[in-house]
């Protein structure tokens, strides 16, 4: 039966397809800055970290700070780029009160790095996103406004010369999840090579999206914007996702995307103009005088080989290997490094063998994670230890600690440390495995609920588990299952 | 001047050093002598922008102290010299000639500046200058015109008119200015002085306020030719603050020195003899060539086709680095700030209209234009070429000698507001002396003789291999053994 109507178009957004190009912008974490020796610690006085030469005073000049090149090369040959011999930096030339010099030393035309690729996972399917480049480049201060009495803005240059690793994908992601995964999985990466922290809320990893749409099948790609401001993955999320509808709308409308630099705003959860292609500066590129040519040498690349740790998918591949870990928990296990370390470091404590591997990995996995969320602590500031995990774990292998009691522990020594087998006895956790005691308790229990017993033996109803519960409550959680088990099939059948 | 005092200002650096040395004379009584005449002649001169007296005074006094214990420093222990006003001084104002600086106190000292005091040399002042180094004149300096000693009426040359002057009339026993088309070599040609610019890379550009970061170099004005191995020797050498200077080991200047002509082999590119030379200038340079044949050395003709191109691509590079350079003059940190009250856009304008003079506006706009979108490839690329091309003209040149000879410029000094309005003829002051600079070479600037009819000095310039200082200094000493003193400059009245 139809109504006569034709059927509902399908929704404008499933007929276009969205492409996204990402560049991210990551902190290096060098101890002081790419050009002087200022350190590069956040959080100080305004303008505490800073030096002749990030202030830009007159006659000063840039020293390029070394171990910036060595993480540059370090990062390039982790996502299998190739690394220039020779690259050049350059002069970005605009004027920004954050921006003492009035240009911004980065790299233009030889970039440190070129290719290269970034492996994600998107629906339970792995490929890879190419990279255009990775250039080092400085950071710009911080414009501080409303900070003085008398109205007038500030500028705090901490910041200011604070290395940066500019890495530039193509437009190889084709939905807002794609994105995401590439920024979590690159992010991930980095944090591995040690040389970014990949905190986004402080704005030591942070990215802007080129977003275009097509309709589905064209190959050639849209007009696209530029969209800054995002510094997290919801608001990269919201940001994209508010870009995409407007995009379809524009052309649904029959108009056409213009090229832009727009805005997020993370408030209104919308993007906005912020400057048109016509109105883009024209930063007047050119090679910086004041530093030769970059070589990197043999000596060079080899000892930033040698400084490659083992990445996320080659050490799940080999938790799978030889822990016989399932896929799903090592990569769960290897997402960051801190806690793939942790894993290491309690397995160690706790014991080789495939059996032990995948208990860890479950406690890690599930409560440990659980905890980790809750708290929002990272797994440098958990109270756990690697050790006192194990012991836990001991502890409940020993039948001396029943799970509910073990989640307890680990809640007390997750969010406040400490030995597990302290807090046991501490707080009186110790599973009950006492036969007698048990005994007792289940012929209360049985005694209480004559009714019951009658059903589950009249073979009414399976009762086990109402009666496991009940001696369990008196317990309070404490009784080891096993005895409990034991003892009520005993009384019950008997 | 008169009296012994006057006299001791007529001794070579050199000379005052072997005397402060055997303690015949002391570092305060030169001092006093030097701070006497600067009082006496500057009024009328315009060499310093300002007197540092007291500070002088106070490292004469700590020379002595060294003297009497034994313990001098070296050749420039107690030595009165002066600086151009380019160099960052910590605590004394430093202006670089232009009134955007007016009032910026250092916070540093240049490189060069701190070897200087580690040798123990003893700092009269800084010298005027053009504004930002850009001019052939002093004219361009925003605070008072600079005078030749030869003759009032006209100018010292520039952009290191000061420190020429200053040498040139007794005030300093040597002095350092910078070159980045021949700012050092002009000036010390027009009035009579030696000077260097050494090969770019060879002595520390921290700390000097940047005209043209690729072609700026720092240098010696002395009155003898074994005064500027003496002061080169002190500042030359690697500076880690610098990333282009060489970490090439400094020569010892002074053994070749007097080794003489015989055996040299001097080239002479016959186009900087032809049209457009001052004939008078033409005469003094050919009869100079006559004497090195005549002490024993080759003369050899060499082809540097491409020099043509010189002044046309240094008023493309000087510019478009000078454009960036001064980009930080922005009333944000320090300097200049005007028109704050209406806002950033305002404070930028009003900062830089008011602060820069007309030559540093007109090379910003050259500059910003030649870095331009569009048009780098034709302008900044295509000069950079062109300094290719040169400097394989003059390594061809040097597979056949070892120096080579003409003129520094195509004339005398010119008179004071001759060339003022007509910038064209001002930068053709630059013809002969670009060159070095885009090639990276080193030119010396030696007096040989006084024009036949105008009575003012002409410089011969020689152009040596890079780092080939050494051999400059022994050709230029060998003729300057066999010419002897200029006469001293006329006496002036206070």
């Amino acid at each position: 039966m139809t109504d006569g109507r034709s059927p509902e178009p399908a929704p404008a957004g499933a007929r276009y397809e969205v492409v996204i190009g990402l560049e991210v912008h990551a902190q290096l974490l060098t101890q002081s800055k790419i050009f002087c020796a200022c350190s590069t610690a956040f959080g100080a006085e305004p303008n505490a970290h800073t030096c002749p030469v990030c202030l830009g005073l007159p006659g000063v000049l840039p020293s390029l700070n070394r171990s910036v090149v060595a993480m540059a090369v370090r990062t390039g040959l982790a996502l299998g780029c190739e690394v220039r011999r020779k690259s050049v930096f350059a002069r970005k030339n605009y004027f920004y009160p954050d921006l003492p010099k009035g240009y911004q030393i980065s790299q233009y035309e030889l970039p440190i790095c070129e290719g290269g690729k970034v492996p994600i996972e998107v629906g339970g399917e792995e490929r890879t996103v190419r990279l255009v480049r990775i250039h080092m480049e400085e950071d710009a201060g911080k414009n501080l406004h409303g900070v003085s009495p008398d109205g007038s803005s500030g500028v705090d240059l901490n910041r200011a010369g604070v290395p940066l690793l500019e890495i530039v994908s193509e437009p190889d992601l084709f939905s807002v999840d794609e994105a995401v995964e590439y920024l979590k999985s690159l992010r991930a990466i980095l944090m591995y090579l040690g040389v970014n922290d990949g905190n986004l809320e402080e704005g030591s990893f942070r990215c802007d999206a080129n977003v275009s749409i097509r309709p589905r099948g064209a190959t050639a790609l849209g007009q696209r914007c530029e969209i800054k401001n995002m510094n997290s993955f919801r608001y990269l999320r919201q940001a994209v996702e508010f870009e995409v509808r407007r995009q379809v709308e524009v052309v649904e409308e029959g108009g056409q995307v213009r090229q832009e630099t727009r805005l997020f705003d993370p408030a209104r959860g919308e993007t906005r103009t912020m400057r048109s292609k016509e109105d883009a500066p024209d930063y007047r590129y050119f090679p910086e005088p004041d530093l030769p040519p970059l070589i990197v040498d043999d000596a060079l690349v080899e000892e930033a080989r040698r400084q490659l740790p083992e990445l996320p998918r080659a050490r799940a591949a080999r938790y799978q290997r030889e822990l016989g870990l399932s896929g799903y928990d090592a990569r769960l296990l290897t997402g960051e490094r801190a806690v793939a370390e942790f894993f290491d470091a309690a397995l160690a404590a706790y014991g080789a063998g495939p059996e032990r591997a995948k208990k860890l990995a479950n406690w890690m996995n599930g409560e440990v994670a659980k905890l980790a969320n809750e708290t929002g602590l990272s797994p440098r500031e958990w109270r756990l230890t690697p050790v006192g995990l194990a012991a836990l774990l001991v502890l409940v292998d020993s039948g001396k600690l029943g799970g509910p009691g073990a989640k307890q522990v680990l809640d007390v020594v997750f969010r406040e440390g400490g030995d597990p087998k302290a807090v046991v006895e501490a707080r009186g956790l110790a599973q009950v495995s006492d036969e007698a005691a048990i005994e007792a308790v289940v012929e209360r229990v049985l005694a209480a609920s004559q009714a019951e017993v009658e059903k589950h033996r009249s073979g009414k109803k399976d009762l086990t588990g109402f009666f496991v519960g009940k001696v369990m409550k008196e317990l309070r959680g404490k009784g080891n299952p096993a005895i409990v088990n034991a003892l009520l099939r005993k009384k019950l059948g008997g | 001047m008169s009296g012994s005092a006057g006299s001791l200002l007529h001794l070579s650096l050199l000379e005052l050093s072997e005397a402060l040395a055997a303690r015949h004379v002391s570092s305060h009584e030169v001092t006093e002598a030097a701070l006497s005449r600067i009082a006496e002649t500057d009024g009328r001169l315009g060499a310093f922008l300002k007197v540092t007296a007291e500070r002088a005074r106070a490292q004469a006094a700590a020379a002595d102290e060294r003297a009497a214990r034994g313990r001098r420093l070296g050749p420039l222990d107690g030595v009165p010299l002066a600086l151009k006003d380019l160099f960052l001084t910590r605590g004394i104002e430093t202006t670089a000639g232009s009134r955007i600086l007016e009032g910026f106190i250092p916070p540093y000292d240049a490189t060069v500046v701190e070897r200087l005091d580690a040798a123990g040399a003893v700092l009269l002042g800084k010298l005027n200058m053009d504004e930002f180094a850009m001019g052939s004149s002093t004219e361009n300096s925003a605070f008072k015109p600079c005078r030749n000693p030869w003759d009032l009426s006209r100018t010292p040359g520039g952009s290191s008119g000061g420190s020429a002057a200053a040498v040139a009339a007794r005030q300093a026993f040597g002095a350092f200015g910078t070159d980045t088309g021949g700012s050092i070599r002009e000036p010390a040609a027009f009035c009579g002085v030696v000077g260097l610019k050494p090969t770019y890379g060879r002595v520390s550009r921290y700390g000097v306020v940047a005209f043209a970061s690729s072609l700026d170099q720092v240098g010696p004005l002395a009155r003898t030719v074994g005064d500027a191995a003496a002061l080169l020797q002190i500042t030359a050498g690697r500076d880690d603050r610098d990333m282009t200077s060489s970490p090439r080991p400094v020569e010892d200047y002074g053994a070749a020195l007097e080794a003489g002509a015989a055996g040299l082999t001097v080239g002479v590119a016959r186009e900087w003899l032809a049209a457009g030379v001052d004939p008078g200038v033409a005469q003094r340079v050919e009869e100079a060539l006559a004497t090195y044949a005549r002490l024993g050395a080759r003369i050899v003709d060499v082809a540097l086709p491409h020099t043509r191109y010189g002044i046309a691509a240094y008023y493309l590079i000087a510019p478009a680095e000078a454009s960036s350079n001064l980009a930080r003059y922005d009333g944000v940190r320090f300097g200049l700030r005007a028109g704050a009250e209406g806002g950033l856009r305002a404070m930028y304008g009003e900062t830089r209209r008011r602060g820069f003079g007309l030559e540093p506006k007109r090379r910003i706009m050259l500059g910003t234009y030649a870095l331009s979108a569009g048009y780098y490839d034709a302008y900044y690329l295509r000069a950079q070429k062109v300094r290719t091309l040169l400097r394989r003209d003059f390594d061809r040149a040097f597979e056949r000698c070892d120096v080579i000879a003409g003129p520094v410029s195509p004339t005398v000094a010119f008179r004071l507001g001759e060339r003022v309005d007509d910038p064209l003829q001002m930068y053709l002051a630059d013809v002969f002396t670009v060159t070095c600079n885009l090639a990276a070479l080193p030119g010396l600037s030696l007096p040989c003789g006084l024009h036949p009819t105008e009575k003012l000095p002409v410089g011969l310039q020689l152009i040596g291999r890079p780092f080939d200082e050494a051999t400059l200094f022994r050709a230029a000493r060998a003729l300057e053994r066999e010419l002897g003193p200029l006469p001293a400059p006329p006496e002036i009245s206070a």
